[in-house]
């Protein structure tokens, strides 16, 4: 990695080590680790919140658990904190998987919702327990030691703290920056194109949703160390509400936007508490008000937090380069030409009264370019839908080389090599071309959570990546490759997902009207392509409704209307069918 | 006997969480908000309720200016490129003229000694717009973000209206002065005067709340928008119209359950969330959709409550917001998976 990209890292936190060794006053070492701590919590959240697009109001009760671990454990038993910290982690972890088990399949408010109610439950049983000490908590923590040297003042304990804050930052950072991140960032976009492309999407929330409960307990552990007595004050639902108001300040997509939001909250609060009572003369939880105006404030006049601010006053960095790599990923064989791939047998679909599609039979042989037409209606991206698990058979089925693949999910349809677009393209507007093509490529890469979270996958990663820079250069978006996929023309946007189905390395792929909104040009570009797709003995099935770009590329036509197959056959000889005819000319009756 | 003492303490409580349901189900069906801050109408309305019993001018007038005035500002703010002078004149008038009145009757009518029905009344009429400024400064500037982003909103409109409470009511808690304080006994039974006056409005808000969807014709442009905004919209439903509606109804339905709650327990600044919460757990059992189903999962709430409190008393709140567990667990696996667009 080239120096001047590790520059602002090395700086930021070469000064964030030589703070306690100025002459500064010591209530902002105290401000500075609850900084810390909070930052943890504050990145699980942005995690959470602002790239997997859940969102917790609970967060401060996985702190609880990991704090209260540590306390009954090494007040009680006598263990060491480095033994109790795996433990807390654990316990962090053990309770946000059956909560996230049970919340995140459901639709997006009600997991907000439960955390308010667990929140707070949480809370009044952490004051009821004898075990915890009930309101009162735990007193007589041991202090961490290192070395037998005990971290006991805020100025030694503090590089505790942000050694843990900088660790878990630059680890979320890695794991967003890989395969396993691209599933997570995707699930804001609905996750649907994901799911077409092999990613695990419940297990990608689960995944986000245990790492911002581990963070927390993280959290606890520390503030338990370094309070050296616990309550269950810090662990309700208001604490919960603050560490979400830091990540919408922040910035709730970004990392280092959790430590900033965290710091201005924080800093902000300490003001208020200081300085308010004398001017309003009254000790009241003022800063309530405030902090709800400002998450309000902040949700309605600067959607990403202020974080984005903050990186535009910045210097730029410059962009990293493409990662090279020698390493070549494997390829599918093909089944031999001619051989049945997708066989759809009565397929039927209906929605309450209205058949969308009537008993469609047809199929797709290997190294066969197959249209499939119809007037607007007649029930094709239905069809496709189908086919690929997103919607549901009423009756019927659908073979893959002969194995009945009926009532298998998008994940399990793209595992048989089969890749799709989307007629609405569903990219992420967020996310680099590169990126988006990546995804594609999910399936072809193996490395779990904790190897990204490391960077132990940097080689595979950089043959994932070199694999999806080649096909965004064979669709021709190579200018593109490293901008936003949003800024992208509708048209590019197509052939963006056309590239990200080629990066499956797909048997056969389902193209939902790709040539809609190119221009001449670009249209002869795409048949090209396809052309040459076939002679490498890849299958296409496509939508299209321009009659020329299909007439002059396919090598079986299939013929919708009204969700009824009226004829199939060769390009010639359907264009001269009598109800073929009649459904685009309105026929003579 | 003790049974049917919590049975009906229960049913007290739990129409009381049934009309905070309905609330928040008819504004999130309406709005998409998930409106966290209706427990702060209940404890604003019981406070004031309680502070007109003292024969003092409640603060919550002096608030209601301070909102109206900033929805004033928000309005002149959207209006700077120009209007015309009739929209101009209905923020005027909504925004400061119609505080201001409520302001001012409020100065004459409360050290006169009002009959506590009349009281109740001018509770209602204080807190009533309320919601529709709190829509116009809040959410309305939100109006097509996600739910999401509107549920981090309310929360941030929670924190500032109970710390507003905090700031105007003081820490202290209030209790007001019962509607009537006879009782009636019925058998074994032992009824005062003030639960059927809850019974009572609680079954009148529900069937005004019928009579409103089915028979009118803005009614009709609530449900349209909840079914379907966009759609609505097209056919000429103007939803900040429905939203202005969906959030006043809310306010109302807030004041209604203050008053109603006011006498029967001491009001805290900060009790109303409590209690709207647990109109919040009733709402995610009817799904947050389903009416019958929240209302009768309210009175629920109010019976697990009651029962809890006498039986496990120190448990209570654990019960009642664990409840919702259970609730989520046959939410996920009843198939619940809709993905929003």
């Amino acid at each position: 990695m080239k120096i001047e990209r590790l520059l602002p890292g090395l700086a930021g936190i070469v000064f964030l080590a030589i703070i306690p060794l100025l002459p500064v006053p010591p209530f902002w070492l105290t401000i500075l680790n609850n900084i810390g701590l909070a930052s943890l919590v504050t990145i699980g959240l942005v995690l959470l919140t602002g790239v997997g697009g859940l969102t917790s109001f609970g967060q401060a009760a996985f702190c609880g658990f990991g704090a209260y671990t540590t306390a009954v454990l090494s007040t009680n038993y006598g263990l060491s904190p480095w033994l109790t910290l795996p433990l807390s982690l654990i316990v962090g972890a053990a309770t946000a998987l059956p909560l996230g088990l049970i919340t995140v399949r459901l639709s997006g408010h009600f997991l907000p919702l439960g955390t308010i109610a667990w929140g707070l439950a949480l809370y009044y049983l952490f004051g009821k327990i004898d075990l915890l000490g009930r309101y009162d908590g735990i007193s007589g923590i041991p202090p961490i030691e290192v070395a037998g040297y005990p971290f006991l003042s805020d100025g030694s304990i503090y590089y505790l703290i942000w050694f843990f804050v900088i660790a878990v930052a630059i680890g979320a950072k890695n794991l967003l920056d890989s395969r396993i991140g691209r599933g997570i960032r995707a699930l804001r976009g609905g996750g649907q194109a994901a799911e077409a492309f092999g990613v695990n999407t419940v297990r990608a929330k689960l995944t986000v949703f245990v790492f911002a409960g581990i963070v927390a307990a993280l959290s606890g552990w520390l503030y338990a160390h370094m309070q050296r007595s616990v309550n269950p004050t810090p662990f309700g639902l208001s604490m919960g509400i603050e560490y979400l108001l830091m990540a919408v300040v922040g910035g709730s997509g970004h990392v280092w936007g959790a430590i900033f939001g965290a710091s201005i909250v924080l800093i902000l609060k300490d003001l208020l508490q200081r300085f308010l009572p004398d001017l309003i003369g009254t000790a009241a939880n003022f800063e309530m008000v405030v902090f709800g105006i400002l998450l309000v404030v902040t949700l309605q006049l600067a959607h990403e937090g202020l974080w984005p601010f903050v990186l535009k006053l910045l210097p730029k960095r410059p962009a990293r380069p493409l990662p090279t790599s020698d390493d070549k990923l494997a390829k599918r064989t093909l089944a031999p030409a001619g051989s049945s791939l997708i066989k759809v047998e009565k397929a039927r679909k209906a929605f309450g009264g209205l058949v969308a599609v009537n008993d469609v039979s047809f199929e797709v042989r290997a190294g066969q370019v197959v249209g499939l037409i119809g007037p607007n209606g007649a029930g094709k991206s239905t069809t496709f839908n189908l086919i690929t698990g997103l919607a549901s058979l009423t009756s019927g089925s659908v073979f893959y080389e002969g194995q009945p693949m009926t009532g298998d999910s998008p994940r399990e349809v793209a595992k048989h090599g089969i890749a799709r677009t989307f007629q609405h393209a569903k990219i992420l507007p967020d996310m680099s071309v590169l990126e988006n093509v990546a995804l594609g490529a999910h399936l072809r890469g193996s490395a779990g959570v904790f190897r990204s979270f490391l960077r132990l996958e940097r080689r595979q990663e950089a043959t994932l990546l070199a694999e999806a820079a080649f096909q965004v250069e064979r669709v021709g978006l190579g200018a593109y490759r490293d901008r936003p996929a949003g800024d992208l023309a509708l048209g590019q946007i197509r052939i963006l997902e056309i590239a990200r189905a080629l990066s499956a390395d797909p048997a056969v792929l389902l193209l939902d009207e790709p040539a809609a909104g190119l221009r001449h040009g670009e249209k002869q570009e795409l048949a090209n392509l396809l052309r040459k797709l076939r002679e490498e003995g890849v299958s296409v099935l496509l939508v299209e409704h321009d009659m020329g770009f299909v007439m002059g590329l396919v090598d079986h036509l299939v013929v919708l209307d009204f969700g009824t197959l009226i004829a199939e056959g060769k390009p010639v000889d359907v264009r001269k069918h009598p109800a073929v005819v009649a459904a685009y000319l309105g026929g003579v009756a | 006997m003790i049974a049917t003492f919590l049975i009906q303490d229960g049913v007290t409580n739990g129409a009381i969480y049934a009309l905070l349901g309905l609330a928040l189900v008819l504004l999130f069906s309406v709005t998409r908000v998930i409106f966290i801050p209706q427990g702060e109408f209940v404890a604003y309305g019981a406070l004031t309720l309680a502070l007109l019993d003292g024969g003092k001018v409640p603060a919550t007038t002096s608030l209601l200016a301070c909102f109206g005035a900033i929805a004033f500002l928000f309005d002149l703010w959207s209006m700077r490129r120009g209007t015309d002078v009739g929209t101009f004149l209905r923020s005027l008038a909504l925004n400061l003229v119609l505080p201001g009145v409520i302001y001012g009757a409020t100065i004459v009518l409360a050290p006169l000694e009002l009959p506590s029905v009349a009281k109740a009344l001018l509770t209602i009429l204080i807190i009533t717009p309320m919601g529709v400024y709190v829509y116009r400064i809040a959410y309305r500037p939100l109006a097509d973000a996600s739910v999401l982003v509107l549920l981090i909103a309310s929360v941030g409109v929670h924190l500032a209206m109970m710390g507003l409470g905090l700031v105007f009511f003081g820490a202290e808690g209030l209790r007001a002065e019962p509607l009537a304080d006879d009782n009636y006994t019925i058998g074994a039974l032992m009824v005062s005067a003030q639960s059927l006056c809850i019974y009572g409005a609680t079954i009148a808000i529900i069937i005004g709340l019928y009579m409103f969807f089915e028979r009118t014709l803005l009614g009709k442009a609530l449900r349209a928008t909840a079914v379907n905004r966009l759609g609505a919209r097209l056919v000429g439903v103007r939803t900040h119209l429905t939203g202005v509606t969906a959030f006043t109804l809310a306010a109302a339905i807030g004041a209604v359950s203050g008053v109603l709650i006011g006498p029967i327990t001491t009001i805290y600044y900060d009790t109303g969330f409590l209690i709207g919460l647990k109109g919040f757990v009733a709402a995610i059992i009817g799904g947050l959709a389903s009416f019958p189903i929240t209302a009768i999962a309210a009175i629920g709430v109010g019976l697990v409550e009651s029962f809890s409190s006498f039986f496990a008393s120190s448990y209570k709140e654990v019960i009642v917001f664990g409840l919702i567990i259970p609730v989520l667990i046959w939410l996920s696996l009843s198939g619940g998976f809709h993905e929003e667009e």
